[in-house]
């Protein structure tokens, strides 16, 4: 494959570059069972022989440390790799499906089959993971495909744009990069899919480029308040494009009282510190617990927190930057509201000039700052404390359905009654963002937090049709069906329906 | 009325929010009324269909009110079973855990029907909202004002209205309702309406199903029971509410030197279906009105058309029906070969052999059905692998879409998800994944500080690679 050079696209290639996947597509190419391993092969090689390229590229857009690039991001791609090699076969594999007497005698099966030609549109803070995961399950899927990365996270899209370049078939698999510019020209045009990750409203859009020209662009599927998601799902709209949207939300932890405390609070810590910085849509955005135990919580939440990261956490490198300093400055907004003054008990030191922010834990800041209102995505932790913990429950139903909540308990009713009153697009019990990992389970949001789901066999099913296959043939022939209408076939027809025997022999008969 | 909307959709909510519809109880209470409904009333229903479309009892009770309570029946039966919770085995990387998937209701539905299969295209969605336990607003199609009125009128006697509510009315209606937030809604309908559904969907990031239509292909190859094959084609176009029917063979294609045969087989079977004066059979639906009449003549009368009508061609504007009506090679470029026809005018398309006709399919929008008569086992494989559409039926038309076991929804222009069987409940649920885990099972090598020897460990994890992991735990 030849080495692409990885420069900014303009905006007249991408008709171009749809026309060319089109034709890739409608050549049967991306069908074959061959071409797909080929493809998921080449993508292996890239995770496995350009780890180090890959870790240097997280590090210098995100101060991500190899520990984090490499589990959070690089193994879990080989990891989507490895399975859909291993089940591919069985995935392709057509469904036999049992037919019943009003088709009889009949056979079914449901066909899986790609949608045609798809658009990834990935994000910042998992930028190899976020783009990658999808890919291979469009690939995977037969689809020809076009990643658009995020231009916030440039070191990892320029090294995505060349190694894919380089190892995989450029007429069906082609890397965009860009910014609002390319991805309002990329949705203009007419895809088979959209599959689109990303967070956090138009406030940050400015980050993607001026100011001006995002409003000017995105006015043309403006829904009137400029939320990405609602963007994607506007532009789709016009070609009845289905869209999966992996959106945020505020992921609420639950912490009870009676728990392993010490075990709960490094998990919390994991998901929320550990999980680059905190800039993650699965990680725990703020915590409820009971007035009774918040400062046992504070408490250990402080002392694991230095054993992770030490006594001066604002230079700890195993912890990621701040993307860039329009969201430091966003996070630091949020951290100086003047209702929260008095209320951070851990951390708050933040290094500008680094784009480092220590991490941080508020203690009952208002229901109304800005902090307890927007997705936070950073090192900030709001506690909120309430009298009941069910208490807890109605806060977070009251608000918008997140792509995951979590509960600390050991408490088996309480655990049933979270489960079920809380919609979220995930939910784990006594652990925090690992319920991603299992490629068992289906990974997706609801209401705000998105629709469709990926990961394990669902990435496959993201990207395929299943298309339902009858198969008849010329004997079985009920005349009752047909014309001319007489009372006695509509009577035969109702007895057979009702599997009402006697009826069935009265119509025959004619009585 | 726009105000009438808001409040109605305010009080839906909090009566969702209560949690009523979500017990299996309450569920199972709707499911039984509406079953009630199609039972004791299937008169008045079929009166109602009559009215709106001329359609013949036959029709009504087979296509309609039969399917209407077999989806019932089929709900009450399984519900137990799709409400219980799916066991997930799950993964190393989150050992020790168990998992699984709960069901859950979106919330607050609507419910967007048509005209056609006015009781169909309304009951069933609603009927699969509520054994998922959501609360619903079903809008009729204003087009069929019998069945309208006459559904508005039993849903309010029958069902609980504080959760499922009828919204009759047209556009304005329409619009209304589309400007409120829903947690899902569900369209059944035309492209074009569609996408103004997509779009006002967008702005509160709701997820659609449409359910549109589209031109839906039959492929005739040579060697088949013939008889059989025309029969099965009249039956799922002129059969299927004269053809006003989303996945009605909309056009067919066969071999040029086997066109004569297919027109005498398909024009004797349609006498003895609808006799020597078909345009006054009883047995067919009527054109649901004067405007889609128009359309229709319109498509017959185009110069390019009109030479080529072969059987058929009759109208009765007074009546609104049209004969069935068959013309041969229609232009590529004439009106009735781009239009989705949704009516009773068949074009046959002949070529030099099947494969073109293939390639015909795949050059235009992908339908909600695709449809193949032949015996050719290779030619079947063909058809199933190269044709993408909703779905697809060998030797049958219009029948795939009766089987429960199989999902009906289309892809592309035709549209997106499926419902019928437990695609109904799936349609209506959003499926969450649940993680348990204990407190042990603590792998130290997660947490910070992050150390090369914690990474080779993790690493070794990873690749199963036992001796790299005890190396790892040993230092080395």
């Amino acid at each position: 494959m030849a080495a692409s050079v990885s420069v900014s696209v303009s905006v007249s290639v991408v008709p171009a570059a749809a026309e060319g996947l089109r034709a890739a597509y409608t050549s049967g190419k991306t069908r074959t069972y061959e071409w797909r391993v080929s493809q998921l092969n080449a993508m292996l090689k890239i995770t496995t022989r350009h780890e180090k390229d890959i870790v240097l590229a997280l590090n210098s857009d995100l101060g991500k440390h190899e520990h984090e690039a490499f589990l959070h991001e690089i193994s879990a791609v080989s990891a989507a790799c490895r399975m859909a090699l291993k089940e591919l076969r069985l995935w392709m594999k057509p469904e036999k499906v049992k037919t019943s007497m009003t088709t009889f005698p009949s056979s079914g099966e449901l066909v899986p089959e790609p949608y045609g030609v798809v658009l990834v549109i990935s994000t910042w803070n998992y930028p190899i993971l976020l783009s990658l995961e999808p890919v291979i399950a469009a690939i995977s899927a037969g689809n020809a495909v076009v990643l658009k990365p995020s231009e916030v996270a440039p070191a990892t899209s320029e090294v995505m744009a060349k190694l894919l370049g380089q190892y995989m078939d450029a007429s069906a698999v082609k890397v965009i990069e860009g910014g609002v510019q390319e991805t309002t020209a990329l949705l203009e045009q007419k895809w088979d899919k959209i599959f689109y990750t990303g967070f956090l409203d138009h406030k940050q859009l400015a980050l993607f480029g001026d100011e001006v020209p995002v409003y000017l662009y995105l006015n043309k599927f403006s829904t009137g308040n400029n939320k990405v998601g609602r963007i994607i799902l506007a532009a789709a709209a016009q070609h009845l494009t289905p869209v999966i949207l992996e959106l945020g939300g505020k992921c609420p932890v639950i912490v009870d009282s009676n728990i392993n405390l010490t075990v709960a609070v490094k998990r919390l810590i994991s998901g929320k510190w550990g999980c680059n910085s905190g800039q993650t849509c699965v990680a725990p955005d703020y915590v409820i617990t009971t007035k009774a135990f918040a400062s046992k919580l504070v408490d250990a939440i402080s002392s694991e927190l230095e054993r992770f990261y030490g006594k001066d956490p604002v230079n700890s490198t195993d912890m990621s930057r701040i993307i860039n300093s329009r969201h430091f400055e966003r996070l630091t907004k949020l951290l100086d509201e003047d209702k929260l003054f008095g209320k951070i008990v851990i951390g708050g030191q933040c290094d500008k000039t680094n784009l480092k922010i220590a991490p941080t834990v508020i203690l009952d800041p208002p229901l109304d700052s800005l902090i307890m209102t927007e997705e936070i995505f950073g090192p900030l932790l709001p506690i909120i404390t309430v009298n009941d913990i069910r208490d807890g429950f109605n806060f977070i139903t009251s608000k918008e359905k997140p792509l995951a909540a979590y509960i600390f308990t050991n408490d088996r009713k309480l655990k049933e009654d979270f489960v079920q009153r809380v919609s979220a697009g995930g939910i784990a019990v006594n652990e925090v963002t690992i319920h991603l990992t299992d490629p068992a389970l289906p990974f997706g949001g609801v209401g705000e937090s998105g629709m469709g789901t990926y990961h394990g066999k669902y990435s496959f099913e993201a990207f395929s049709h299943k298309k339902p296959v009858l198969y008849r043939g010329f004997t079985g022939e009920i005349s009752a069906r047909y014309p001319p209408y007489t009372t006695r076939k509509l009577k035969f027809l109702k007895a057979a329906m009702n599997g009402n025997i006697i009826g069935i022999i009265r119509a025959l008969l004619g009585w | 009325m726009a105000v009438c909307v808001e409040t109605e959709a305010a009080e839906l909510r909090g009566v969702y929010n209560s949690g009523k519809t979500r017990t299996y109880e309450w569920r199972v209470s709707q499911l039984k009324a509406m079953l009630k409904i199609a039972i004791h009333h299937e008169k008045e229903l079929i009166e109602a269909l009559n009215s709106d479309l001329g359609k013949h009892e036959h029709e009504a009770f087979l296509h309609e009110i039969a399917a209407v309570r077999s989806a019932c029946r089929m709900a009450l039966k399984q519900l137990h079973r799709w409400m219980k919770p799916e066991k997930v085995k799950t993964s190393m990387t989150t050992f020790p855990s168990s998992a699984e998937i709960v069901s859950e209701p979106f919330g607050v539905v609507l419910v967007i029907s048509t005209w056609n299969y006015p009781i169909l295209l309304s009951l069933e969605p609603v009927i699969a909202a509520i054994s998922a336990g959501n609360a619903v607003v079903l809008k009729p199609s204003e087009v069929a004002s019998a069945t309208s009125s006459t559904m508005s009128k039993l849903l309010g006697q029958y069902m609980d209205v504080s959760a499922v509510k009828v919204v009759e009315g047209g556009i304005q209606e329409t619009s209304a309702l589309l400007v409120q937030k829903w947690d899902k809604i569900f369209y059944t309908g035309n492209s074009k309406v569609g996408r103004v559904v997509l779009a006002a969907a967008a702005k509160h990031l709701t997820p659609v199903i449409l359910e549109l239509g589209g031109k839906c292909p039959a492929i005739v190859d040579s060697d088949i029971n013939l008889t059989v094959a025309a029969r099965r084609i009249i039956s799922g176009k002129w059969g299927c509410n004269s053809g006003q029917t989303y996945v009605s063979p909309d056009y067919i294609i066969t071999k040029k030197d086997y066109a004569a045969k297919l027109v005498d087989a398909l024009s004797s079977e349609l006498e003895k279906f609808y006799g020597k004066d078909p345009v006054n059979s009883k047995d067919m639906s009527k054109i649901i009105n004067s405007r889609h009449f128009e359309r229709l003549s319109k498509l017959l009368d185009e110069e390019k058309v009109s030479g080529k009508i072969v059987i058929g061609g009759q109208r009765d504007k007074a009546n609104l029906k049209i004969a069935p009506t068959v013309i041969l090679d229609a232009p590529e470029d004439s009106l009735i070969m781009n239009e989705e026809i949704f009516g009773p005018l068949l074009p046959i398309i002949t070529v030099n052999n099947i494969k073109d006709g293939i390639n015909l399919i795949t050059s235009k929008e992908k339908p909600l059905a695709a449809y193949i008569f032949t015996n050719d086992k290779k030619l079947k494989e063909e058809f199933v692998q190269r044709v993408s559409a909703g779905g697809i039926g060998v030797n049958e038309v219009t029948l795939h879409l009766a089987e429960d076991t199989l999902p009906f929804g289309g892809v592309g222009e035709s549209g997106m998800g499926s419902y019928h069987g437990k695609f109904s409940f799936d349609a209506f649920s959003h499926k969450k994944p649940v993680l348990y885990r204990g407190f042990n099972g603590e792998i130290s090598a997660r947490y910070p500080p992050y150390t090369p020897r914690k990474l080779k460990f993790l690493k070794a994890v990873l690749s199963g690679d036992i001796i790299g992991i005890i190396r790892a735990l040993l230092g080395w």
